[in-house]
């Protein structure tokens, strides 16, 4: 399995770049024609990652998101997100679908129940007070 | 910045474009001050014009549906286009009865 194409992008956690992120990254994985449902899904997934890091990550304070994205030869796409915020102390139980530690900014935990979904892989790995970093990995289905 | 219409008692919303975190905190605010002002009897949210949502906008339709039961009115979702489906049905807003 060979990589045929990389990027690497950083930016500051503002809301803003939400969108950003999402043009980015369907940009770039344009060049192996993927379906309209498998891009949704991949700009989904990115959405709430960047999401995560942002508003859990850094929560009101400022700090530098980074993605490295890669495609290979066997139309794989993996795609890693990485904040230096505050961390997951229970990784397992941060991904329970409905777990959400801001309730009252109206978050509905389900951020990692759709990156699960609407992608093939999502690993985390992450330390109180160093960051977290997500790997999303998708298999685009060959051309027809 | 929020496109409404009110009648007979019910406020519809017309959602448009991307439903991110970024753009869920101005329509919840916007939303709710017209909720508060008009104490509409039904509260729709019409999401004809939606191309794109992500859990914030699920965050958005639960909150709303709090807020407008809160004033003793429903809530209705309406015209989910077909590529919101599945993040609709992934967060259960289906088993509160509320979408048309
Ligand atoms: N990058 C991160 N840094 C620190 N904590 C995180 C990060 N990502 C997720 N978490 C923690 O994991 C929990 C679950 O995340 P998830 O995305 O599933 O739900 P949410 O963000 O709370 O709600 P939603 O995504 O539905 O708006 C969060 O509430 C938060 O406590
Ligand atoms: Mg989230």
């Amino acid at each position: 399995m060979n990589v045929i194409n990389e990027m690497h992008i950083r930016f500051q956690s503002k809301s803003t770049n939400e969108s950003f992120a999402r043009s980015v990254i369907s940009a770039f994985v344009l060049e192996l024609d993927p379906t309209i449902s498998e891009l949704a899904d991949i700009k989904t997934a990115v959405s709430e990652a960047v999401t995560n890091s942002i508003v859990h990550g850094y929560c009101r304070e400022s700090g530098m998101i980074y993605i490295d994205a890669k495609i290979t030869d066997a139309r794989k796409v993996i795609i890693k997100i990485r904040d230096k915020g505050i961390g997951i102390k229970d990784i397992s139980r941060a991904m329970q679908p409905l777990f959400t530690t801001a309730a009252e900014e109206e978050r509905a935990g389900l951020g990692f129940a759709v990156m699960q979904s609407f992608m093939d892989d999502v690993k985390v790995r992450s330390k109180p007070g160093q960051g977290t970093t997500v790997t999303l990995t998708k298999q685009i289905v060959p051309l027809r | 910045m929020l496109n409404t219409d009110y009648k007979d008692d019910i406020l519809t919303v017309f959602l448009s474009g991307e439903i991110d975190h970024n753009r869920a905190v101005g329509i919840r605010s916007a939303i709710d001050s017209q909720i508060n002002a008009l104490r509409p009897r039904r509260l729709e949210l019409d999401f004809s014009d939606v191309s794109f949502m992500d859990s914030s906008g699920i965050g958005l339709i639960m909150g709303r549906y709090r807020a407008v039961g809160l004033i003793g009115g429903d809530l209705r979702i309406i015209n989910v286009p077909d590529n919101l489906n599945r993040i609709i049905e992934l967060s259960g807003v289906t088993t509160l009865g509320v979408l048309r």
